[in-house]
């Protein structure tokens, strides 16, 4: 079954390739992902289709992370066909090509238990997404794609440094050197501590470099600025999980060597950094787009304060994963469509979105609300739990800080989406919107729609099994600390 | 045996130093390419049985990393106007001394943590993270986009050093999918060289500023 999951998308992305037709092709992407993500209900179900060999093993943090991004690759796959719909001047071969391929190594990252084997899908989801930030082949795209090659290629490349000095610091403490991590998390007490911490904090930059904590984030406001929206999403939602899940595996064997002191207080420190640094540029951002860049790095923070914090707010990160990637791809994908309606992803070019454009802007504008933790949307919950968690630890300084810098992303945020959403639309015929014919489509609006359905109900009432899930991946990430 | 891998490691650190001082671009990616090879070949020597895993990983790694990812480059750097890398943010001279430093550096540090079991060479270790700290320097003070993934190439070569020292931990799929990450890596960042070339008639990434705060 994890076989199925990993390659059929991967044989899908062969045959985009083999298919001429650029108004059929798109189709596949929707098709591919319905089929992934049935496949993965049906393994969420089946427990003894789990673990087929001792590398590929679906632990209840796996099972969260695959559920997560098969779904918002689902809505985002349904949104790319209506986009693609636009785009037909260009050929989309290669971009159906790489996102199906990406979502076949995602599979591949929340299946794999033997850390090499994750390295390498990490890589090559850095490599297989650079094509698609490049889709608009303009001078500000390739200077994007330059940057976010250059960053994460290095940044992993120290992630795979990391990962070959925990084999190496198992190898000092006398047990055979093994890059499995059952074996790596038995070992763990007899770790050389000096190998283990040097390991961590490479893997810490490597890793953290793909989820784009400060001060690694410098690629993401580029990347995520100059792709289409549905990249946005896809990259936001997906590619920041998977990143988060292969730094969830490195936690859990420094916490199984008793280093979890020492881990939190670097998580702790990133974090607030990294919301920090959000914050402050997101103060007097034009651009949406890039505001939206560094909301994610702040979410980013958010998920590594939770998990610094530990036991108490570990229940609150693991939602955040899902609450965060069900509004960013909300809010990407409406705001893309908002661009392509503007033809300028400016505050101050962009205005009266809402009269423009009003379910695309009322979705973007309630997203708003959802992503800086208003109440009753899911974002508000998770982060509620990750504060209770904090007052639980008896961290009340980091408690502190997290409020504060979540009014300032609030008041950031707040102004720019305010610009965007209310005042005057531009005249259909001033030249700011002439010969751009974008209205919002079923394709283009329905995915967004669902999404936003879905934060508002984790906001509301998360459903049982969600819930047992989620406890059950805390439980087990729990049990190591 | 040892003693002859540690010759090579020496040859291997003098490359990077040499990568440094040379500015025809040509010249850096040929010796770049002949550092990986003989790292690719290096395997062979450290084990007294050979087995076939590490025949294969070592064939693979010398064709990867000594013909095919050289050609790729080099053919990007084809259409490009000027194939020196002028003016570099420190020059040619000062980065010998720099790096020759750096690998000071790392021998000095590395030595208290190194035991030279299993019949490693205690080389391994400094190599390696002099090798990577060199990388590191070509990657931040060149402005030529090839010349930075040449960079990137001699980090590579820096961590492929250390995992020398993991063979058994290392499995053939997962060593032939970092191989083959790399290559592909190679492979995109080529094209996208090649597409900076056409768009900013140069491979200078000093023009790359249009996206500031």
């Amino acid at each position: 079954m994890a076989f199925a999951l990993i390659f059929m998308p991967m044989l899908m992305a062969g045959l985009a390739m083999a298919i001429p037709s650029n108004r059929l092709r798109p189709w596949l992407l929707p098709v591919a992902a319905a089929a992934h993500s049935g496949l993965t209900i049906y393994v969420l179900m089946r427990a003894e289709l789990q673990s087929p060999s001792p590398w590929l093993v679906l632990d209840p943090l796996g099972r969260l992370i695959l559920l997560v991004v098969s779904g918002l690759f689902l809505f985002c796959s349904i949104y790319a066909a209506g986009y693609l719909k636009y785009r037909q001047e260009r050929s989309n071969r290669v971009f159906c090509a790489c996102l199906l391929f990406f979502l076949g190594l995602m599979s591949l990252i929340a299946w794999s238990h033997h850390l090499g084997l994750l390295w390498v899908a990490m890589e090559a989801t850095t490599l297989v997404t650079a094509p698609l930030i490049y889709f608009n082949r303009s001078k500000r795209s390739i200077e994007a794609t330059w940057k976010y090659l250059l960053v994460c290629s290095v940044g992993i490349a120290l992630a795979l440094l990391g990962t070959f000095f925990l084999a190496y610091s198992a190898m000092q403490g006398g047990c055979t050197p093994s890059l499995l991590l059952e074996d790596l998390v038995a070992c763990a007490p007899r770790l050389s501590k000096t190998w283990l911490r040097a390991a961590f904090i490479l893997l810490l930059v490597g890793y953290g470099t793909k989820m784009g904590l400060a001060p690694m984030h410098t690629w993401k406001p580029d990347a995520y600025g100059e792709s289409p929206g549905v990249i946005g999403a896809v990259f936001a939602g997906c590619v920041t999980s998977c990143a988060f899940l292969a730094f969830l595996r490195v936690y859990q064997i420094c916490a199984a060597a008793g280093e979890g002191v020492f881990a939190s207080r670097l998580l702790l420190f990133m974090g607030l950094f990294s919301m920090a640094v959000a914050g402050l540029f997101m103060i007097g951002q034009r651009d949406f787009k890039r505001m939206l860049a560094y909301s994610s790095v702040e979410h980013m923070g958010i998920l590594a304060l939770g998990l610094g914090i530990g036991a108490p707010a570990l229940y609150g990160s693991l939602l955040h994963v899902a609450t965060n990637a069900a509004t960013k791809g909300l809010l990407f994908l409406s705001a893309g469509n908002i661009h392509r309606a503007y033809a300028s992803k400016s505050s101050d070019q962009v205005s009266g979105a809402l009269r423009r454009l009003p379910l695309s802007a009322s979705l973007f504008f309630a997203g708003l609300f959802a992503i800086t933790g208003s109440p009753p949307f899911g974002p508000f919950v998770s982060e509620f739990a990750i504060l209770n968690g904090a007052f639980a630890a008896g961290r009340f300084l980091v408690a502190g800080l997290f409020l504060l810098f979540l009014l300032v992303v609030f008041v950031g945020m707040g102004r720019t989406t305010l610009k965007v959403c209310l005042g005057r639309a531009p005249r259909a015929d001033t030249e700011a919107v002439e010969g751009i014919a974008y209205r919002d489509t079923f394709l283009t609006v329905a995915p967004i729609a669902a999404l936003m359905a879905i934060v508002l109900l984790l906001g509301i009432y998360i459903p049982s099994p969600l819930g047992a899930m989620l406890s059950d991946a805390a439980k087990y990430l729990g049990s190591s600390i | 045996m040892i003693d002859l891998l540690n010759a090579l490691l020496v040859i291997v650190l003098a490359m990077n130093l040499f990568a440094l001082g040379t500015s025809r671009i040509f010249s850096v990616i040929r010796i770049v390419a002949a550092q990986g090879a003989l790292l690719g070949a290096l395997p062979l020597l450290m084990h007294q049985r050979l087995s076939l895993p590490v025949a294969i990983a070592a064939v693979a790694a010398v064709a990867l990393k000594g013909i095919v990812i050289p050609s790729i480059m080099m053919r990007a750097l084809r259409d490009a106007p000027i194939k020196r890398e002028v003016e570099p943010l420190i020059g040619l001279l000062p980065s010998i001394v720099l790096g020759a430093l750096a690998t000071a550096f790392a021998l000095l540090i590395s030595g208290p943590f190194v035991n030279a079991d299993r019949g490693a060479s205690a080389l391994i270790v400094p190599a390696s993270i002099a090798t990577i700290l060199i990388g590191f320097l070509q990657l931040t003070t060149r402005y030529k986009a090839i010349s930075q993934a040449v960079g990137y190439l001699i980090l590579e070569n820096g961590i492929y050093i250390f995992g020398m020292l993991l063979v058994e931990a290392i499995p053939l799929v997962v060593e032939m999918g970092m191989l083959l990450d790399l290559l592909v890596g190679v492979f995109v960042i080529s094209i996208i060289v090649n597409h900076i070339n056409r768009a900013f008639s140069s491979m200078d990434t000093r023009r790359l500023v249009s996206l500031k705060e």
